[in-house]
């Protein structure tokens, strides 16, 4: 094997590292957030799952029936899947927030529910043809799928973004005051209930959006259970990202290459380490993305603990004007 | 309409008292909304009639009174059940999902008491049926004893459920490490780890992605056995599994009302801080419930492998979820458990057959939703007041409800 050859090989598992880890990234965004805000959703994969779903479905009624460009379809069917995202949200913002009800416990209904509903209102779009992928021809990169590329950027730039507005702006400052002191940001004229509310729907927008990427862009199509369990790494994630939206990108492109693992490894080109006469190997490395989880868990606990780390003060505990409390 | 929300309000008041039949109330009205909503998707996804299909699935799942009257008169009449009649078999099948659903609610509903939020019975229940199909097929020999072996593998199972519980506990208790993530990430760890097993790798038998057939004796008898001696059992396939999680459910009640370790594990649940303050160890109670939700899981997935005879790469997913459904709507109360556990079967049953396949998640995820909304009924009392505009300087500013 030569040393372009070689070259090659790596640009493509980066390229893919970083297309299948772009989904996570919009999730964990959403989420980071949103537990700012002081409401954590546990809802991400039942989000991303109907956003999956209403996005692929959207594309395949305005482009399959020639209403309009696969291109426009795919723009509509991302926007809307970030719409029903976003709507599921309303229901745990509803529930947590007005209702005061436990948000572990409300998560999970979520979950349930965008597992069930996309499951059913999907029934007929399971195993439809799926949007092709145009091809780009790129300096250095070689040939990519020009949607792929757009969708890394749109992640790309959407991080450090957020990081900006949470950290440096004024209405950053008040999400974050909201995340950590309810009761005082309140006494300073805040309306705590309606920044939570704005950024639980921001939260399920982008796992929404997350959710139709992935059954758009990254691995277009969609199969019952699609995301198979990427919204419960993006809560993992989200405390390993500290709550930081930039370390949340390191992170979630370091996922999408451990996602991405067992597919590469079947490549017989790669010298040594290539599983291709071996799938039940292969079988096995399925499990990497998700015992990476656990252990980037107990290294992060040992960092918190380490730097003091810490959760808004306010995380899980819904905010009650008047009583005593944080 | 717009004078009414102008001078009224939504309020949320703490509630003093705690009627009791609020809970009751409130999970009957979390199906009721759930059946509502749930015929509005029906409709919308396309089915003509959605009391029509509630019918089929009510039929589906339990029978109706002509098949139990026609399998009663054969029962008693020491014949067979009627040609066109379905006789027990509806409610034998739903008794066949009766016993995971209970053994997995009861698993959620021991760590739900302590609120850990344990979602991986579904795993630990995987690992239980791994276990108890490695005591069956590779370790103990074939002409082991029907109960020496049906022990030997609910053992296999409980100990593999419990120590695969034990681990989220053990990450939760020393590094505070939350137990819903480690719990879910170790159910999709599970999943892959019996496809390796069954699908692939060691354990697969030719193309079938499966162990093969149990030896007759790891495997649950089943009704239609005793056919030759009672012609009505023609084809019933209930077991005695759902004994085994009627004795949990009732060794699990009297272990939360009546001993001292349950009195310790509903007061971490009700306020971790007074627990601490009266000597209670929280690390370690918190370990044991895992473990003891664990084991219960695993427990189901023995009662499982030993129902299927079987372990394929198809081994049903989603009981542990079911679970945690169950578990909130009989209020974590494992007796009360027995009977919704009872309707989810008849649930998982009756939609079996039935399109759009979602069904029955979905109709979940509403039941668990409504009953998670209806909850504040119990903490606080929503009134509709009047808003003295007499008193205020201005109408123009509006109010948090």
């Amino acid at each position: 094997m030569t040393a372009s050859a070689l070259t090659e090989l790596a640009i493509t598992i980066l390229f893919g590292a970083l297309v299948s880890g772009t989904p996570l990234l919009f999730a964990t965004i959403g989420e980071i957030v949103s537990e700012r805000s002081g409401v954590m959703n546990l809802g991400i994969e039942g989000m991303m799952l109907i956003g999956a779903m209403s996005g692929f479905a959207t594309w395949v009624n305005l482009s399959q029936n020639g209403h309009m460009s696969s291109v426009n379809g795919l723009v509509i069917g991302l926007f809307v899947g970030a719409v029903f995202g976003s709507l599921l949200a309303l229901l745990h913002a509803f529930i947590t927030i007005t209702l005061r009800a436990d948000q572990v416990v409300s998560g999970l209904c979520v979950t349930f529910l965008g597992t069930g509903l996309s499951s059913i209102l999907g029934e007929h779009y399971v195993g439809l043809v799926a949007p092709k992928p145009s091809n780009l021809t790129l300096p250095v990169l070689g040939s990519v799928s020009g949607e792929q590329l757009v969708l890394i950027l749109l992640g790309a730039v959407i991080a450090p973004l957020t990081w900006y507005y949470v950290n440096r702006t004024r209405p950053g400052l008040n999400l974050r005051s909201v995340g950590e002191y309810p009761s005082a940001a309140d006494s300073l004229g805040i309306n705590v209930y309606r920044i939570r509310y704005l950024y639980v729907l921001f939260g399920g927008a982008m796992s929404g959006l997350g959710g139709a990427a992935m059954s758009l862009i990254t691995d277009p199509g969609w199969v019952d259970g699609k995301t198979s369990g990427l919204g419960w790494i993006a809560v993992g994630l989200v405390i390993f990202a500290a709550w930081d939206p930039l370390r949340g990108l390191w992170v979630a492109y370091f996922f999408g290459l451990l996602r991405r693992l067992p597919l590469d490894l079947q490549n017989p080109a790669l010298p040594f380490i290539s599983t291709a006469n071996n799938p039940s190997v292969g079988r096995f490395m399925d499990m990497l993305p998700y015992i990476a989880t656990i252990f980037i868990l107990i290294i992060g606990s040992r960092e918190a603990m380490r730097k003091r780390l810490g959760a808004p003060a306010a995380l899980g505990t819904p905010y009650i004007r008047g009583e005593r409390g944080v | 309409m717009k004078r009414f929300f102008a001078s009224h309000r939504l309020r949320i008041e703490t509630r003093l008292d705690n009627p009791g039949w609020l809970g009751a109330a409130s999970s009957i009205l979390g199906v009721v909304l759930a059946l509502i909503v749930g015929g509005v998707v029906l409709k919308a996804a396309g089915a003509s009639d959605p009391i029509a299909t509630y019918q089929a699935i009510l039929k589906e799942a339990f029978g109706t009174f002509a098949d139990w009257k026609a399998g009663f008169s054969a029962l008693l009449n020491h014949q067979a059940c009627p040609k066109g009649m379905l006789c027990f078999g509806p409610l034998s099948d739903t008794l066949v999902k009766t016993s995971p659903i209970l053994l997995t609610t009861l698993a959620c509903i021991v760590a739900f008491r302590m609120k850990l939020w344990n979602i991986g019975a579904d795993g630990q229940m995987f690992f239980g049926a791994w276990a108890a199909t490695a005591v069956a097929v590779f370790i103990l020999p074939k002409t082991t004893d029907r109960p020496v072996m049906l022990a030997a593998m609910a053992l296999a199972g409980i100990l593999a459920g419990a120590l695969y519980g034990a681990i989220p506990g053990f990450l939760k208790a020393k590094l505070n490490i939350n137990e819903i993530i480690t719990t879910l990430m170790m159910n999709y760890i599970a999943y892959k780890w019996l496809e390796f097993f069954v699908v692939v790798g060691p354990w697969s038998i030719g193309d079938f992605e499966s162990t093969g057939n149990f030896p007759a004796s790891a495997t649950w008898p089943r009704l239609t056995q005793y056919v030759k001696s009672i012609p009505a059992f023609a084809g019933l396939t209930a077991h005695p599994g759902i004994f085994l999680g009627i004795a949990a459910a009732i060794l699990l009640a009297w272990i939360l009302y009546r001993s001292r370790w349950g009195y310790q594990i509903r007061v971490i649940g009700e306020n971790p801080k007074a627990a601490r303050y009266a000597g209670i160890n929280l690390g370690r109670n918190i370990i044991l419930v895992m473990a003891l939700s664990g084991a219960l899981a695993g427990l189901a997935g023995m009662n499982e492998v030993a129902a299927l005879r079987i372990l394929s790469g198809r081994f049903q997913r989603g009981y542990g979820f079911t679970g945690v459904i169950v578990a909130w709507l009989a209020r974590l109360n494992p007796i009360a458990a027995i009977l919704v556990s009872f309707l989810f079967g008849g649930l998982l049953v009756g939609t079996k057959l039935i399109q759009p396949q979602g069904i029955a998640s979905m109709l979940q995820g509403v039941i668990l939703f409504v009953v998670v909304g209806t909850e504040l009924l119990f903490r606080y009392r929503v009134r509709v007041e009047k808003v003295d505009h007499s008193i205020l300087p201005s109408s123009g500013e509006s109010h948090d409800s």
